[in-house]
């Protein structure tokens, strides 16, 4: 547990004063309108995320967890119900949210490595030397000092992955949220990075809501898993996997069970086919 | 052939051919050809209507010696530069105010595909009733000309940047203004840079015919007006060095683009050189 710099902003507390959770989300529906009809995505919504929390929501593609990780990061406003985020209710975007998405082409091509961690610093009035001290200790965290003057088209998906990482920790987020970070990657740069965001949400003490469809991931990353499921969708069922043990354990083989049995991964698919995104 | 060999031979390059000479002297020959044959057509057609190559690199090399071509490029360029400079700025305001509302979208459709197709000499007898015979009317001239292609691109520009990256700036804490200045701005480059030399060729071809119409008050006409005089009293030598100086501009200024785009859109991966 390295703490990694002093606190700079009051405005983005870790924790609430009254020690409750960092993030509240209560019975929130969520939807969106094609020509003018109104579609239920997320029919009913409800969980909390303590601090230090990592959260992990999963659930087969068009469930709608995208859709809920918007609504937190506040661009799109829920239906009904509430979303609040250190007793403040989120309304517009913000840094204290700040996102790691999946796309690779999340970084500004025009500026280097350095420049896109260092730059969401300068929008939040920080003085250039701090935003550039900073943002190198969050690239030398994240194993990409070397490469801080390459542009982006000159790294890798993965080293763009990192950078996204070290842009959104640098901003000290009151919660991280993530989107599918791994899912455009090969398989073995995904499980290299999913063991490197563990070593770096535990260094850094960051609270995490990680959206994925992958059962593995959310097992390797996860304190606890929210599972989304049916259309419109709601939360099937909220379970602790924190102390599993690793793959051979046989507490691990059974909560992978019970997580496929709840994603209904055996099932026989109906006629319509899907995307099998579910492992 | 044995295939150890057959490689060597794919690669070797032709003992003789066009292809394996570089490129500076590829152009030289056809220039130095294009030279001899635009030295003919003039000794056919007489030093009246033609001049040779040898009398317009004369009238280049005394008008640059006595000022004369010197003063008139300038006139031409620092009013192409003010109009550019003024349209780059309207076209600017325009897109933002597009992006901001939806009244400014409508109105930047509206006007674009109104103006856009309007050549820019032909507003000049407006110009001219409203500003009088001075520079302000070709200022006005070269302003609308530019103003379409650049605003058209810029907004082409931040239809098609990545929703990521904008969602990115707004999670980052950026205003809506600052979206538009810190992240459409820069993600509109290669197409801002593409517009502003459309617009910068249209002023161009612009500046040139309003100047051919009337010179600007007094003795600094411009080139379109130096290249007018010089067919008035026959000076076709004159008239040459004009036309060269012209054309020589064009490829300094693309030189300048191209420079541009090297240094901002291609090194930063953004466009292929």
């Amino acid at each position: 547990m390295i703490p990694l710099r002093s606190r700079r902003r009051a405005a983005a507390p870790r924790e609430t004063s009254e020690g409750g959770p960092l993030l509240r989300i209560e019975r929130v529906q969520l939807g969106y309108w094609v020509d003018a009809r109104f579609h239920l995505a997320v029919a009913e919504a409800t969980f909390e995320i303590q601090p230090r929390e990592k959260v992990i929501v999963i659930g087969p593609s068009g469930c709608g967890k995208s859709t809920l990780l918007k609504a937190i990061a506040g661009f799109i406003a829920p239906a009904s119900g509430s979303i609040s985020v250190a007793g403040r209710s989120t309304l517009a975007p913000g840094p204290d949210r700040a996102i790691v998405f999946q796309e690779f082409d999340q970084l500004f091509p025009w500026k280097t490595v350095l420049h896109n961690v260092a730059y969401p610093l300068r929008v939040n009035g920080h003085s250039r030397g701090e935003a550039r001290a900073t943002a190198q200790q969050f690239l030398e965290l994240t194993h990409l000092a070397h490469a801080q003057d390459r542009y982006p088209y000159q790294l890798s998906g993965g080293m763009k992955q990192r950078v996204a990482i070290a842009r959104a920790l640098a901003l000290d987020p009151t919660i991280l949220l993530m989107d599918e970070p791994f899912g455009a990657l090969d398989a073995i740069t995904r499980q290299r990075l999913q063991l490197e965001l563990n070593r770096i949400v535990a260094e850094t003490r960051a609270t995490l809501m990680f959206v994925t469809h992958s059962i593995e991931e959310a097992l390797v990353l996860g304190n606890r898993v929210v599972v989304l499921g049916d259309t419109p969708s709601r939360v099937l069922e909220i379970v602790d996997v924190g102390d599993l043990g690793g793959p051979e354990t046989q507490e691990y083989g059974a909560m992978r069970g019970k997580l496929r049995d709840l994603l209904a991964v055996d099932r026989e698919l109906p006629e319509e086919e899907e995307d099998g995104g579910i492992n | 052939m044995e295939a150890s060999t057959s490689t060597v031979a794919f690669t070797r390059p032709r003992p003789l051919g066009w292809a394996r000479l570089p490129v500076w002297l590829r152009r030289g020959i056809i220039g130095a050809i294009l030279i001899v044959v635009w030295h003919l057509y003039a000794v056919h057609k007489g030093p009246l209507l033609v001049a040779t190559p040898w009398q317009t690199a004369e009238a280049f090399y005394d008008g640059w010696k006595n000022g004369n071509l010197a003063s008139q490029t300038w006139t031409t360029l620092r009013l192409l530069l003010e109009g550019v400079a003024i349209g780059a700025l309207v076209a600017a305001g325009l897109t933002a105010f597009a992006t901001l509302s939806k009244v400014g979208e409508d109105l930047l459709i509206l006007l674009t595909s109104v103006l856009n197709p309007l050549p820019g000499v032909a507003i000049l007898p407006l110009a001219m009733l409203l500003f009088g015979l001075n520079e302000s009317a070709l200022r006005f001239v070269i302003a609308n000309a530019t103003i379409w292609p650049i605003a058209i691109a810029v907004s082409t520009g931040f239809k098609t940047t990545n929703p990521t990256i904008v969602a990115v700036g707004r999670n980052i804490g950026l205003s809506r203004g600052r979206v538009i200045t810190d992240v459409l701005a820069p993600a509109a480059l290669p197409y801002a840079i593409s517009g502003l030399k459309t617009a910068w060729a249209f002023g161009w071809r612009t500046i040139i015919a309003a100047e051919l119409v009337f010179g600007v008050a007094g003795s600094e006409g411009g080139l379109g007006n130096y290249i007018n005089n010089a067919r008035l009293y026959f000076l076709t030598p004159q008239m040459f060095a004009g036309l060269v100086t012209i054309a020589l501009l064009g490829v300094v200024f693309e030189t300048l683009f191209g420079a541009l785009e090297r240094r901002t859109v291609v090194r930063w991966g953004m466009k292929t050189s």
